[in-house]
């Protein structure tokens, strides 16, 4: 066997406390009677409602659209009639304006067509995704014809389909990976043709050998004369999925400070949005349904989920039998990385992939100390920044000056924070330095 | 972000459901007290073996180091108006390391002295744990070397008869206090130490195992080596620091240390003179070192070759000492000479 991928500098190894839901098959959950749409589910701009209070709407009917600017549609996510327009509680925003749908529980549900992609032509394709609503859907929510488009000025020559999942807990893109496997690999070739190139790599972290196995299987079958597929067994790692670190440990290029992965030819998606993809482009279907990882001590049943999103947690909370005892913290996304929120009434995004509900003894709480200047920290991050200068500097008022501690190259993945024996809160003072340190001209 | 995330991660939301603070939400299961709880376990075991080749009276020496070091520690960060530390384990561990460094036959006001300069002087008044910039512990020794002069230097003792832990109580210091083998190697010369300490391998091995004079720290090379080898498989500390003391204090030993050159004896110049205990626990506490690995390699090879000129040319045996308290405040400045390498600078060279 080929020896195992990683990227070499940095990174830490957290438990991955995945066993609790990795054998959970993905399992649909009823729609309730109400869906809350956030408008901004993208990066770039919010969409802008096209539906008026009391309209009916169906099924895959288009809810919102970003006039100006980068951005993508929203739709329905179930036939019913708008409940309100208005503003609501946003899991990482404070608040964001809405939509909210009241369920109708009567209307049938939309039958899709099969369609053969092979017949589309790339700006087809293209144009498929961006109508679908498709944006990033592990990550930041990056619109995604977006990211088909490299600039011309850096030629893409390879794809790469992030499969890592490197965050603890969450085993949605392993299930998607197992039970929908042809079509992320379907919807990897679609966008080969679409960047017009040959040559993808899937990258998966080795805790994952029936999903390696799987998805070895299918690209060795679907490679044709066209496109070569294969599958890349990753070291288990944090932050083995995150852009940069995975480019590094698949192709070994570096991607600049403050570019874009095409810089070096790639573009990175993750296997969801491949998943996306295609039905996007062979059923004509938007993304309105997102596969999330319930786990935790906190919750009575963990599980992974298939719901609509605009999902409020209370529904799911409700579906799964209430929550447990000693329930400390809710978490939208990774441990690593995620939101903590404050309120049942927060609504599944298109780019949550996980809630977590920990328990007192799953988190830690205990209250931070002075630096020792052990170290670890500094061995820890991935893009070679010095977080606990960045802290002392934060504590002492001076995070003006802590640009030449690398604050803007910090993706705010944790591991200093994670590996820290003082418990240093060391992401959220590079947050207060990311705002008030001068940006390199 | 909103301004409840902003302030500490204590902040509970909504009634005081849930907590909400800024990620990561786990944190690894290290901490500043296992660290420092695990080194003093580490010299616990030297400890025990220094009480049977020296006495009893060892024990009461770090005894009376451990509590002065935590009482003091406690007064200062109370008169300060800081929070109480004490069982963060790193005052014990500056009084352990104190008592080590200094003979077992001193009166035992001067390790509580020491505590009093070490502690509130050099730690908390510098700003607390994290901002001293010289080891607690050596400067406490060199506080009351530079005190004390004549009970730092003649208050060892050689190693008890059988099992007799009991024989220096009541006896007058003055009356066993004994060389240190560097010194008489220093001022004797070659053929008295031979004649006191032997010669080849058995030479090595009283050094080795921890049967001659010396303070408690220096007597077992074996069980203090054997205590920082646990430390690096836990990987509390690295080998930059000590590979390079040690090999740097070796080398140069060889080439100058004999009585002409290239006839030193590298292996007894890292057997002795506290070499061992200084090279793994003392230059590499964390809060007075380099954080990044080439400085502590840089660090390491400068604290060695200071070490060996100390020895040469200064008399005094115990060189390390003196040589790591050099190089503790140079610390910092290495850290902005040697910064870690970063990822990729942006499109079009550096800012
Ligand atoms: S959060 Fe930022 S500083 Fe910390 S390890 Fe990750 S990239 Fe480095
Ligand atoms: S890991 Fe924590 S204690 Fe160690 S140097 Fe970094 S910030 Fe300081």
């Amino acid at each position: 066997m080929k020896s195992l991928l990683t990227f070499p500098k940095g990174g830490t190894h957290p438990p991955e406390f995945k066993a609790q839901t990795q054998e959970c098959g993905i399992e649909v959950m009823p729609v309730p009677d109400e869906l809350e749409l956030i408008l901004g589910q993208h990066i770039g701009a919010p969409c802008e409602p096209t539906v008026s209070k009391r309209e009916e709407v169906v099924e895959a009917g288009t809810i919102g659209e970003v006039k100006r600017g980068l951005g993508v549609p929203l739709h329905a996510p179930v036939a019913g009639k708008i409940k309100s327009i208005g503003v609501s509680a946003h899991p990482m925003r404070v608040s964001s304006p809405s939509v909210t749908i009241a369920v109708d529980h009567e209307a049938e549900a939309k039958k899709y067509e099969k369609q053969d992609w092979q017949s589309f032509d790339a700006s087809e394709l293209l144009a498929k995704v961006h109508d679908a609503g498709i944006i990033g859907v592990g990550g930041a929510g990056f619109p995604t014809h977006v990211k088909l488009k490299p600039p011309p000025n850096s030629p893409v020559d390879s794809l790469l389909l992030n499969g890592a999942e490197c965050e603890p807990y969450i085993t949605s893109d392993h299930r998607q990976m197992l039970e929908h496997g042809y079509e992320i690999v379907e919807g990897a070739k679609i966008i080969l043709k679409i960047l017009g190139i040959n040559e993808c790599h899937i990258g998966i972290e080795n805790n994952k050998p029936d999903a390696i196995k799987k998805m070895t299987e299918l690209a060795e079958q679907q490679s044709d004369g066209n496109c070569t597929l294969n599958v890349q067994a990753l070291q288990v790692k944090y932050p083995q999925g995150s852009e940069k670190q995975l480019i590094q440990a698949i192709t070994g290029r570096k991607v600049p400070a403050m570019a874009l992965p095409a810089a070096v030819g790639v573009v990175v998606h993750n296997v969801s949005t491949a998943k996306a993809i295609y039905d996007a482009v062979v059923y004509s279907k938007p993304l309105y349904e997102k596969v999330v990882t319930i786990a935790g001590k906190g919750i009575a049943r963990p599980a992974n989920l298939q719901v609509k999103v605009g999902t409020k947690i209370k529904d799911i909370v409700e579906y799964l039998g209430g929550t447990q005892a000693g329930l400390a913290k809710i978490i939208m996304g990774g441990p690593m990385m995620g939101f903590a929120v404050s309120s049942l009434d927060i609504p599944v995004t298109k780019t949550t992939s996980a809630i977590l509900f920990l328990s007192e003894d799953e988190i830690d709480t205990k209250p931070h100390s002075q630096c020792i200047r052990c170290g670890w920290c500094l061995e820890a991050c991935p893009m070679g920044l010095e977080p606990k200068e960045i802290g002392i500097y934060v504590e002492a008022n001076m995070a003006e000056d802590t640009e030449p501690f690398g604050v803007f190259d910090c993706f705010e993945c944790g591991s200093c924070a994670y590996v820290c024996p003082a418990k240093r809160p060391l992401v959220q003072f590079i947050r207060l330095a990311k705002m008030k340190a001068k940006r390199p001209q | 972000m909103s301004k409840q995330q902003e302030s500490d991660g204590q902040a509970t939301a909504m009634g005081g459901l849930w907590k909400v603070s800024i990620s990561p939400h786990l944190k690894s299961s290290e901490s500043v007290e296992k660290i420092m709880w695990t080194v003093v376990a580490c010299l616990v075991p030297p400890l025990i073996l220094s009480v049977f080749v020296f006495g009893i009276q060892t024990l009461f020496i770090t005894a009376v180091s451990v509590v002065s070091c935590v009482v003091v520690e406690a007064i200062s960060q109370k008169t300060l108006g800081r929070k109480v530390t004490i069982k963060d384990g790193s005052a014990v561990l500056t009084g352990l390391l104190l008592a080590f460094v200094i003979p077992p036959g001193v009166s035992p006001l001067l390790p509580i002295l020491a505590a009093v300069f070490a502690i509130y002087i050099g730690k908390h008044l510098l700003g607390g744990i994290g901002y001293n910039f010289f080891n607690p512990a050596l400067l406490g020794r060199a506080f009351l070397l530079a005190s004390f002069p004549v009970a730092m230097t003649s208050a060892w003792l050689s190693p008890v008869e059988g099992f007799g832990i009991f024989s220096y109580l009541g006896t007058s210091i003055d009356a066993v206090s004994t060389a240190t083998p560097l010194a008489v190697m220093k001022e004797q010369g070659m053929v008295a130490f031979t004649n006191m300490f032997g010669s080849g391998a058995s030479l090595y091995t009283s050094f080795f195992m921890g049967w001659r004079p010396g303070c408690i720290g220096e007597t077992s090379g074996f069980l203090l080596l054997l205590g920082g080898l646990y430390l690096l498989y836990r990987g509390y500390i690295t080998w930059h620091i000590p590979v390079s003391i040690l090999g740097t204090i070796a080398f140069l030993s060889w080439v100058v240390g004999g009585e002409t050159y290239f006839t030193g004896d590298p292996l007894l110049a890292i057997l002795s003179g506290g070499a061992l205990l200084g090279s793994f626990y003392m230059a590499t506490d964390y809060v007075t070192s380099p954080s990044n690995k080439t400085g502590q390699l840089v660090f390491g090879i400068c604290i060695g070759a200071l070490t060996v000129l100390i020895r040469i040319k200064g008399g005094y045996p115990e060189g390390i000492c003196y040589a790591i308290l050099l190089m503790n405040p140079l610390s910092t400045v290495f850290d902005t000479w040697f910064k870690p390498k970063r990822f990729a600078p942006p499109v079009g060279g550096a800012k």
